[in-house]
C-alpha cells in the first residue's frame, strides 16, 4: 500500500509541510500515523481473536501489518523479553526513494515519524501503550524501537 | 487503436489506452486504503492545529499543489498519453485517465453554458470520503477534499495551463452532488494545423 504513488506523494509532502515547523511538526506527523495505525490494525484484526500476549502482537505487526503496508516483513525482530523490542527493516519502503547510503541522513526523522506513529497506533488498538523511536543506521535501512508501557 | 474519427467534430468519447494494471482489483482497492486513511488522519490533525476552516482548506490546497506538480510526472510516465489540444480534451484526460488511475473513479465531465473555459467534474463516487459520513462538528466550511483541487491546479500548471480549481458543490456540505469546477485562465490558442490521424 505504501508503494502507491499517491500515498508516497502524500507522505513526502506531509514530511515537508508539517515539519516546516520542526518540533511541533514531528509530533503532528506522528499523530497522523497514530490514527492510521489504529484504523489499519482495527481493519486487519476484525476477524481474528485478540492476541494472547505482547509478543504475538509484535509478531502481527512485523508480519501482517508490515506486509500489508510496506510489501515485506520486518527483517529482524529482537527483544529483551522485558517489554523492549527492536524492529529492523533493511529496505524500508519509505526511505528507499530517498537515497542509498549516508546522504540525507539528517532528513531521516521526518520520514520515520509517520511510521513510528503507525506502530504506536496499531499497538494501541491492540491494547498496548508504547513509545516508539526510530533511527537510520544507513539508508534505506531503519530500526524501530518499541517500549511497551507497563500499566 | 486506429478507429477512424472525425476530427472536426467535438468528440468527447476518446479511446484511451489505459495502462495495464497487473494487480487484481482488490489489491488495487487495498492500495488506496492506506492513502484514504492517511488523508483522513491528516485532515483530523489539521483540524486540531487550525481553528479556522479556511486555514485548513488553504493548507490542504497548498499541499495538494505541491503534490500535483510532482505527481504529474508520474502520471505522464505511466499513461503515455498524447498532448491535449483543447481544454475539453485536457479535462477529459483528468477525469477518464488520471482520476481512474489514482482513485479508481471516473467523474463525469460537463462544461459551462456561458463560459467556454469553465468545466465541471461531477464525482458520483469519491473514495476520499469512504470513511466519512459527515463533517466534524463546527466545521461546516471545511472543504474536506480540498487537496484534490490543489493537485489538479499544480498538475495543470506543470503543463503550462493556469486554472482555478475549487469545489463548487459538496455533498458533505449538504449539496446534492460533489462537483469540482476547473476554470482555465487563459484562452488556449487555436492550432492552425490539424493533423489527420
Amino acid at each position: 500500500m505504501a508503494d502507491s504513488p499517491l500515498f508516497q506523494a502524500l507522505h513526502m509532502e506531509m514530511a515537508h509541510a508539517l515539519c516546516a515547523e520542526q518540533e511541533k511538526g514531528l509530533g503532528a506527523l506522528e499523530g497522523v500515523g497514530f490514527r492510521v495505525g489504529q484504523g489499519l490494525s482495527e481493519r486487519l484484526t476484525k476477524e481474528t481473536p485478540s492476541f494472547k500476549d505482547e509478543l504475538d502482537a509484535l509478531k502481527f505487526l512485523c508480519k501482517d501489518l508490515w506486509i500489508t503496508v510496506f510489501k515485506k516483513q520486518v527483517d529482524n525482530l529482537r527483544t529483551n523479553h522485558q517489554g523492549t523490542y527492536m524492529l529492523q527493516d533493511n529496505q524500508f519502503l519509505l526511505l528507499s526513494q530517498l537515497s542509498n547510503g549516508k546522504q540525507y541522513l539528517e532528513e531521516a526523522p521526518k520520514f520515520l515519524a509517520f511510521t513510528c506513529g503507525l506502530v504506536k497506533g496499531a499497538l494501541s488498538n491492540l491494547g498496548f501503550d508504547s513509545t516508539v523511536t526510530a533511527e537510520v543506521p544507513v539508508m534505506p535501512s531503519s530500526k524501530f524501537q518499541v517500549v511497551i508501557q507497563k500499566s | 487503436m486506429s478507429r477512424p474519427t472525425n476530427r472536426r467534430q467535438d468528440n468527447h468519447k476518446i479511446d484511451w489506452h489505459l495502462p495495464s494494471i497487473s494487480s487484481s482489483a482488490s489489491a488495487h482497492h487495498m492500495s488506496r486504503e492506506l492513502f484514504v486513511l492517511t488523508y483522513g488522519a491528516l485532515v483530523a490533525q489539521l483540524c486540531k492545529d487550525y481553528e479556522k476552516d479556511e486555514d485548513v482548506n488553504k493548507y490542504l490546497d497548498r499541499m495538494g499543489y505541491d503534490i500535483g506538480i510532482r505527481l504529474v510526472e508520474d502520471f505522464l510516465a505511466r499513461s503515455a498519453v498524447r498532448k491535449c489540444r483543447s481544454y475539453s480534451e485536457t479535462v477529459d484526460m483528468i477525469a477518464q485517465v488520471a482520476f481512474k488511475m489514482y482513485l479508481g473513479v471516473t467523474p463525469s465531465v460537463s462544461c459551462s453554458n456561458t463560459t467556454e473555459n469553465e468545466f465541471f467534474l461531477m464525482l458520483d463516487k469519491n473514495p476520499l470520503v469512504d470513511f466519512v459520513e459527515e463533517l466534524p462538528a463546527g466545521r461546516c466550511s471545511l472543504c474536506y477534499c480540498n487537496l484534490l483541487c490543489g493537485v489538479i491546479r499544480g498538475a495543470l500548471e506543470m503543463v503550462h495551463l493556469a486554472a482555478e480549481v475549487t469545489f463548487v458543490q459538496d455533498r458533505l456540505k449538504g449539496d446534492d452532488v460533489t462537483e469540482i469546477g476547473i476554470t482555465f485562465l487563459k484562452k488556449l490558442e487555436d492550432k492552425k494545423h490539424k493533423r489527420k490521424k
